[in-house]
């Protein structure tokens, strides 16, 4: 019946539920198949392997960054006077002191990967058992945190971050702590408005019914189901916090020490040199943030992407 | 292969002609095969039904026809063609032209087909400028359009947003819509099946209504037979991406010639059949996935009547009577489908009260105002003994569940007692022995089991919290749950998700049963099934209770289905149980006059058609009820200036079966004019 041999394209491309639903037939396969096909996934995502090469990359010179250089953060070359432009001055050239742009930019690494996941991690623990909180109780307890969050949500992030500094000190458990204090609200948004999902479906009545206690529920019978939900929730907030920590450290209040190799550090000492054409100091610490940022959020949108498929 | 030889000629003039249209999805790269050869046709002005289980590509087929395919659908071959063009042949452009001009179509769910943030009148009125006209001819048009549709007040329901109206009202509009263009074809996929069984019927009598006005070809899937029982003049029966027999619908479902048809008719209660009687026929097996390779008969492996003949070649088509045709190579063997079981064991009811429901009303506080959703039920139930419950949504059927499960308290004053003791209200407060004895299978089990645990898993901790077992007991008993459920040891390490939605079911049944209830409320279990695996559902829960004597509280909408069941019904309205009798004196007579009107409304597969009783209107909310009878508002036999101000007393008619009505028995049992009737907001 088919003589007609160009198959005419279809214009408008809407799924129908009994289409979706038969192609979920098909893909019925056991938990570790469905773990397996998403790990290919991943790997087979040009985004998140070139994520997870840029941050890899990151995380080696954070762990032992005397093997990417030949220079120490502090010291002082040698072949070339302070100011000298890239190639004369090594790769990245030299800091008006006469300091290695690219092994300070290597040795950078350390400060903003040890506070960015911590502080994500701590925001993630407390948003996480907030949301699934407030979304299982509903409520007083909903209704008071709630409010609790948007007044955190409606101070600048930046004046809260300055204003908890001089109050705690410049420490880093300060900042790491600051920064996390600043996330839990987003997170916390997020696992609520899951939960509360979660909260209306069956199977947690029929736990309530059988007599089980609020505790089990939302940590053995909710939580499961809105795993997903924190590993991307993790990732996206991971590329926030690199971002937040580099800026804190351009206001200088993640240290007293202004010598030490970090990458808002050296963008705030260099960038007025920008006009007197020394470029190299301030541009490639700037990059290096750019370039972690960027690398995570590839990684972040890649899970996403396999998680929701 | 196609159906009669000379229909080139029809071909040319039919409304849609579908030639061995041949259709895959691409999944992961691999093309998959849906439709496996279709043919059919429908001439102007006829009503062409598609029935099937879910899965068996109904809709595919009407989308694939329209070429309104998803991006990884592609069609392998056939032709349509409509109205004498050539879809298959056309371009893009050509396509979006057509379908604008000769085709319409009626989704399943009119929240989903409207807009919700612009007025109906803005949308109706759209669908006549699409077709070139003037803002101001377009806005009458609508207004027109629906009144067409009976609409009472069509300028105000033009200034309301979707969400403002019914159900039943939008899919009017959404209806009022699809006509604008004066379709040639107009297809209906599962146009009522959200909707409650009093506005299907309305939206059902509209369309065959409209139907009498114009000259346009209908296409209807349902996956309920009733409807297309009523509806239609044709219909296909579908099977994994084939139409397996066709013919008039009294050819088909009186008559059926294809093992699949009477397997399907075999599995729904019909002609007033009773659990007692007999079992419902469960086709054996499943659906084949898509793609799957069915190189002769696409139902060989569920066939009760197979041979070595039907392994070999793909099944002639064998006319039986004139366009009564089915696929299959053993058509006069039909009488060898073995009939459903006659059940050999006695179904005894108890008479002492297990679990009863005294006086029990439940109040919810809505921004200061008092709702009552439940006022004062009283209900008993005898061990072994099935109380179906029905009523429109939205007449309190759940909330009495979730009282009478401590998922809500019931008000100060009501008891809900096990065996003469009063329970405490919330679960949580209840006492294990309480908890126990009143479990609950959900509708949907998708919802009610949790999707990350395996269900082994569900059923050990169910084991645990209820019995008290512990470890390698708890894991026996639960064993020995999915057994009696006939789920095998390979189902127990799979989650919910690898499950088919009859497994699934069986498994929240097995988690109902498994701390030995005395009472299992069960709410609309197999709504979300097809027919056939609701057949299979229902054999279960009527077997388990002939084992163990539990006791069912059974709440459905399919009437067919209750009365198969129940032994006794109680209907509710407005959170009030405003008739309780036994099956037979419901189906008997005299009702309620609510009871009437929900009896006449339920689509008749048999064929027998009944003066359907409308119910106008709304249900009222239960916030702010009427005064005196709580239906006065919309029955059809109401008495001015009684009914409206009294509350009515209770009719009692023999010792199981009570009324609340002012009517008496006789003035009840008299047939009422009923007269047309509009759409109210």
């Amino acid at each position: 019946m088919s003589d007609n041999t160009t198959q005419p394209e279809f214009d408008d491309l809407t799924p129908t539920d009994n289409v979706l639903s038969a192609i979920e037939d098909v893909k019925a396969a056991t938990r570790k198949q469905v773990r397996s096909e998403q790990i290919r996934m991943l790997l087979r995502s040009p985004g998140f392997i070139v994520g997870v090469i840029v941050v890899g990359f990151w995380v080696l010179a954070a762990v032992v960054p005397g093997l990417l250089t030949t220079w120490g953060p502090k010291e002082f070359v040698d072949s070339a006077p302070p100011r000298t432009a890239p190639p004369d001055g090594g790769w990245f050239g030299t800091d008006k002191i006469g300091r290695d742009v690219y092994s300070r930019v290597i040795y950078g690494a350390r400060p903003i990967l040890i506070v960015a996941p911590l502080a994500t991690g701590i925001a993630i623990v407390v948003g996480t058992f907030l949301g699934l909180i407030m979304g299982y109780y509903r409520g007083y307890v909903d209704e008071i945190i709630s409010r609790v969050i948007e007044a955190i949500l409606s101070i600048p992030v930046i004046l809260m971050a300055i204003l908890v500094v001089f109050t705690f000190g410049q420490s880093r458990p300060v900042i790491i702590g600051t920064i996390a204090v600043l996330f839990v609200p987003a997170i916390t948004r997020t696992i609520r408005s899951a939960a509360i999902a979660e909260a209306q479906l069956d199977y947690v009545t029929s736990a309530k019914m059988r007599g089980e206690t609020g505790l089990f529920i939302v940590s053995r019978e909710i939580l499961p189901n809105v795993t997903g939900l924190i590993v991307v929730e993790l990732t996206v907030r991971l590329g926030y916090a690199v971002f937040t920590y580099a800026t804190l450290a351009f206001l200088g209040i993640v240290t007293t020490n202004v010598t030490d190799a970090d990458w808002g550090i050296d963008v705030s000492q260099n960038y007025e040199a920008i006009v007197s054409d020394i470029w190299w100091p301030t541009i490639f610490p700037a990059l290096a943030i750019a370039s972690l940022v960027i690398g995570v959020n590839l990684i972040a949108d890649s899970v996403d992407k396999v998680l929701k498929s | 292969m196609t159906i009669t030889q000379n229909d080139s000629v029809d071909a040319a003039t039919a409304a849609l002609s579908v030639e061995e249209l041949r259709m895959s999805y691409i999944v992961r790269g691999t093309p998959r095969e849906v439709l496996r050869g279709v043919s059919f046709e429908i001439q102007p002005g006829e009503a062409y039904g598609l029935v099937g289980e879910s899965g068996c590509g109904k809709s595919t087929t009407a989308y694939a026809a329209l070429r309104y395919l998803p991006g990884n659908g592609q069609i392998d071959g056939g032709r349509v063609t409509a109205d004498g063009g050539e879809l298959t042949a056309m371009s893009a452009s050509e396509l979006r032209k057509f379908r604008a001009r000769h085709v319409s179509m009626v989704y399943q769910d009119p929240v989903q087909a409207l807009n919700p943030v612009l007025k109906i009148g803005r949308q109706v009125a759209e669908s006549f400028e699409v077709l070139g006209q003037s803002k101001a001819e377009a806005h009458q048009s609508a207004i027109d359009a629906l009144r067409r549709v009976h609409i009472a007040a069509p300028e105000s329901v033009m200034e309301r947003f979707p969400h403002q109206l019914s159900g039943g009202m939008l899919q009017r509009v959404v209806i009022a819509m699809a006509l604008a263009c004066d379709p040639r074809l107009l297809v209906l996929d599962e146009p009522t099946t959200g909707l409650d069984a009093t506005v299907e019927a309305e939206v059902l009598d509209l369309v065959r209504e409209l139907r009498s006005e114009l000259n346009s070809g209908i296409l209807l899937i349902a996956h309920n037979l009733g409807v297309i029982r009523t509806m239609c003049d044709r219909v296909g029966v579908m099977y994994a991406g084939r139409v397996v027999e066709e013919g008039t619908v009294e050819a088909v479902f009186d008559n059926p010639s294809h093992p699949y048809t009477k397997g399907l008719l075999n599995s729904i209660p019909r002609h007033g059949v009773r659990k007692t009687d007999r079992e419902l026929f469960a086709i054996p097996g499943n659906l084949p996935q898509i793609g799957d390779p069915l190189p002769t008969c696409v139902y060989l492996d569920r066939c009760p009547i197979a041979t070595d003949l039907c392994r070999q070649e793909q099944p002639p088509i064998v006319q039986h009577s004139d366009g009564h045709w089915s696929r299959c190579h053993h058509a006069d063997r039909i009488d060898e489908v073995p009939e459903p079981e006659e059940v050999a064991e006695e179904h005894t009811v108890g008479s002492e009260e297990v679990i009863g429901v005294h006086g029990v009303s439940k109040t919810f506080r809505q921004r200061g105002h008092d709702v009552p959703a439940l006022v004062s039920v009283d209900l008993g139930f005898a061990e072994g003994e099935t109380l179906g419950l029905v009523g429109e949504s939205g007449s309190g059927k759940s909330t009495l569940a979730k009282t009478m499960l401590g998922v809500h308290a019931a008000d100060e004053g009501g008891a809900i007692t096990l065996r003469g003791r009063a329970m405490k209200g919330k679960a949580t407060e209840r006492i294990d022995e309480s908890i126990r004895a009143i479990q609950m299978v959900f509708q949907n089990p998708d919802s009610a089991l949790n999707r990350s645990w395996t269900v082994r898993r569900i059923l050990m901790r169910t084991v645990t919290k209820l019995t008290g077992l512990k470890g390698d007991e708890a894991e026996a008993r639960a064993v020995e749950i999915a057994h009696s459920m006939r789920l095998s040891d390979r189902h127990l390490d799979m989650r919910p998700r690898q499950l088919s939605g009859g497994l699934k079911q069986r498994v929240a049944i097995a988690r109902a049963f498994a701390g030995d209830p005395n009472v299992v409320v069960c709410d609309e279990p197999t709504s979300a099934l097809d027919v056939s695996v609701q057949a299979a559902i229902l054999n279960l829960l009527a077997q388990l209770q002939r084992d163990d004597r539990t006791s069912y509280m059974f709440i459905s909408h399919d009437i067919g289905v209750v009365r198969y069941l129940a032994d006794r019904i109680a209907v509710m309205y407005v959170g009030r149980i405003v008739e309780l009798g036994t099956t037979d004196e419901i189906f008997e007579g005299p009702n309620h006059p609510y009871t009437e009107a929900l009896l006449s409304a339920v689509p008749n597969i048999d064929g027998v058609a009944e003066q359907r009783i409308p119910l106008i209107g709304e249900i009222p909310s239960p916030a702010d009820p009427p005064p005196g009878c709580v239906f006065h508002t919309r029955c059809h036999r109401v008495v001015e200036g009684l009914c409206d101000t009294q509350v009515p007393p209770e009719v009692v008619l023999s010792e199981r079966h009570t009324i609340q009505c002012h009517l008496s028995p006789e003035q009840l049992s008299t047939p009422v004019e009923i007269t047309a009737t509009v759409a109210e907001i």
